[in-house]
């Protein structure tokens, strides 16, 4: 990185840009430590002169299992996606199946159905079934969103790895399968991460199904909390931001740990590197 | 994207091929299409389980869905198991509606003026952060918070933020000596307070994909142009716009598809209202739905498809200008 003089005013520009920006995310985070009485306090404080911790408290009592499981989900719907994804990528990547153009395609045009379809035709399906307001329902539903990303991001990283590879294993005598596991798998490290990592927040952050499929549940993810907080008092902004600012959480440390496969992924299907 | 380090020596070694020795000829080719069948029928057991979950849970809601739009459905229906076919009629009254109208017309509005603030905003940044200078990295990775968070937190701090008393925006306004508006309650406003919002948004993603565009292009091209004499803007409208044709094109085809489906968001901030001031054919068709205490699953099930109709054809496009690149 190489910084050219007269660098220091770009800087500056850059960090008045992104304030602007992430305003948004800073006036949730000020709200939900507003107490109750300066809510509605006409102009509103622009920082937390006074902060309280009531809203988080509210978190703490009415939430946690809300929390627990939309962390539930977002695992399940990890698990699910990678176990279908990864095969199905190195099979298109390397194994030349018939009908793999297609198979692309097929997935291309997936990611493109509204998820408002999804959840009516999912709704008719799992009441026939009666596997609505279940949590692995979720998983189910919301693997759907993944899937074909993740089944694309495999298929696309996988297509780089040598053919020498994969020869050599066959040539020591490793079957298929004992080639995927012990030799792709391991290379294929990055995108195990890109999609775990976009299976997980599409699966944490989902609305449409959850308020579909499982809005009288027993179990009910973060989402749904924050919209029933918001339907139920909505007076209490503190307390709805605070859940706002928990629910965003593992977005935030997610970015801070895992960066560069969010990117690769945001561009992963756009862009041919 | 990265590929892991491989042995450097194993790409020097020729690779060895077919069989060696003197094996008969026959025989061989026997071998081989053994072998290619084999390997054919391995593809199917590891595309398999993929198979089965596309027809169990992607065509099958789909088609539930279809369904669902050919006849006539009620509560008592979804219990007892009869509906009766119904053909097109459930697309004629959704096509009769005086709703259609509007929603239509938000959907298109919706999408095009997020599409086209998005985009400009995020090949300004994308232009803006192809520069070399201290932290560009942490704060372009900072920009993509808005893209991460859960919709309904957006949606909720947003809604806030546009409070007609105490919002924040507001009290922006008023600094600036202009009457407050009450975004979210006023018919000629709640369909920009929503488009607002998903500016905000829609703006990391463009910036991600047409900076990596950026980076494509080759740094000796400014060079030459700097060297000719070139101002910046000439640089912009000659080689970075031009280039960037491409990644441009994938990158709003894309972000249509996105648009279109958008529902989370305007739902959460004014389901659709006041009225049907700000509904679209996504917000509409949940309504129709599930929105109502009678549900109308028929007509609710016939505007997703009508959607899906819209969203295909520029998925199609989408598809023929990917392909037309790698070509």
């Amino acid at each position: 990185m190489t910084v050219r003089k007269g660098s220091r005013r770009y800087t500056v520009i850059g960090i008045v840009l992104t304030a602007l920006m992430l305003f948004p995310v800073y006036w949730m985070i000020n709200v939900s430590l507003t107490p109750q009485q300066d809510m509605r306090k006409s102009p509103p404080d622009l920082l937390p002169l006074h902060p309280t911790f009531e809203g988080y408290r509210a978190v703490v009592d009415d939430q946690m299992p809300y929390l627990g499981t939309s962390l539930l989900i977002g695992l399940g719907t990890v698990a699910l996606t990678l176990v279908l994804a990864a095969p199905a990528g190195f099979a298109l990547a390397k194994l030349r199946p018939f009908g793999g153009g297609i198979l692309g395609l097929v997935l291309l045009i997936a990611q493109m159905i509204p998820g408002i379809v999804m959840a009516m035709g999912f709704y008719g399906v799992f009441l026939d079934l009666g596997l609505l307001n279940s949590w692995w329902g979720l998983i189910i539903a919301d693997s759907t969103i993944a899937v074909p990303f993740g089944v694309m991001i495999f298929t696309a990283f996988m297509s780089g790895i040598p053919g020498e590879l994969i020869a050599a294993a066959r040539i020591d005598g490793a079957g298929t399968w004992r080639t995927f596991r012990s030799i792709v798998l391991p290379v294929s490290r990055n995108a195990i991460v890109t999609v775990s990592l976009f299976s997980f927040l599409w699966a944490w952050s989902d609305f449409v199904f959850a308020n579909t499929l499982d809005g009288g549940g027993e179990w009910r993810p973060i989402t749904l909390g924050i919209y029933h907080y918001i339907g139920n008092n909505n007076q209490e902004w503190n307390a709805i931001m605070a859940t706002a600012v928990v629910a965003s959480l593992p977005a935030a440390v997610l970015l801070v740990l895992a960066q560069r496969y969010v990117a690769a992924g945001v561009t992963a299907g756009a862009v041919k590197d | 994207m990265t590929i892991a380090r491989v042995d450097r020596r194993s790409q020097r070694r020729p690779v060895t091929s077919g069989a060696t020795g003197a094996a008969d000829p026959t025989d061989a080719s026997a071998l081989r299409r053994r072998q290619r069948r084999g390997s054919r029928l391995t593809a199917l057991a590891f595309l398999a389980p993929l198979a089965v979950y596309l027809a169990a849970f992607y065509v099958y809601p789909l088609y539930r869905n279809l369904d669902l739009s050919l006849r006539d459905y009620t509560v008592r229906s979804f219990v007892a198991g009869d509906a009766p076919f119904s053909g097109l009629d459930n697309f004629r009254t959704v096509l009769d509606d005086p709703t259609f109208g509007p929603a239509l017309r938000h959907t298109m509005v919706f999408t095009f003026v997020s599409i086209a603030f998005q985009y400009v905003a995020g090949l300004a940044l994308a232009v803006f952060f192809n520069r070399h200078f201290r932290l560009a990295g942490t704060l372009r990775a900072l920009f993509l918070i808005p893209w991460l968070l859960p919709l309904i937190v957006s949606a909720s701090t947003w809604s806030w933020m546009f409070n007609s008393e105490s919002g924040v925006l507001d009290y922006a306004l008023h600094l600036v000596g202009v009457a407050p508006v009450d975004w979210l309650n006023s018919p000629d406003w709640a369909l920009s307070s929503v488009i607002i919002a998903n500016i905000w948004i829609g703006i990391p993603f463009n910036l991600v994909i047409l900076y990596s565009g950026l980076q494509n292009i080759p740094g000796e091209l400014y060079e030459a142009a700097s060297l000719d004499g070139a101002s910046a803007w000439q640089q912009f409208r000659r080689i970075t716009f031009p280039l960037l044709r491409p990644v441009s094109a994938i990158t709003l085809l894309l972000g249509l598809v996105y648009t279109l489906k958008v529902f989370d968001l305007i739902w959460i901030m004014t389901k659709g209202g006041p009225g049907d001031a700000s509904s679209t054919l996504a917000t509409w068709s949940y309504q129709l739905g599930f929105g109502t205490l009678l549900p109308k699953f028929g007509p609710g099930a016939a505007v997703g498809n009508i959607l899906i109709l819209i969203a295909l054809v520029f998925g199609l496009l989408y598809v023929r200008v990917q392909r037309r690149q790698e070509a």
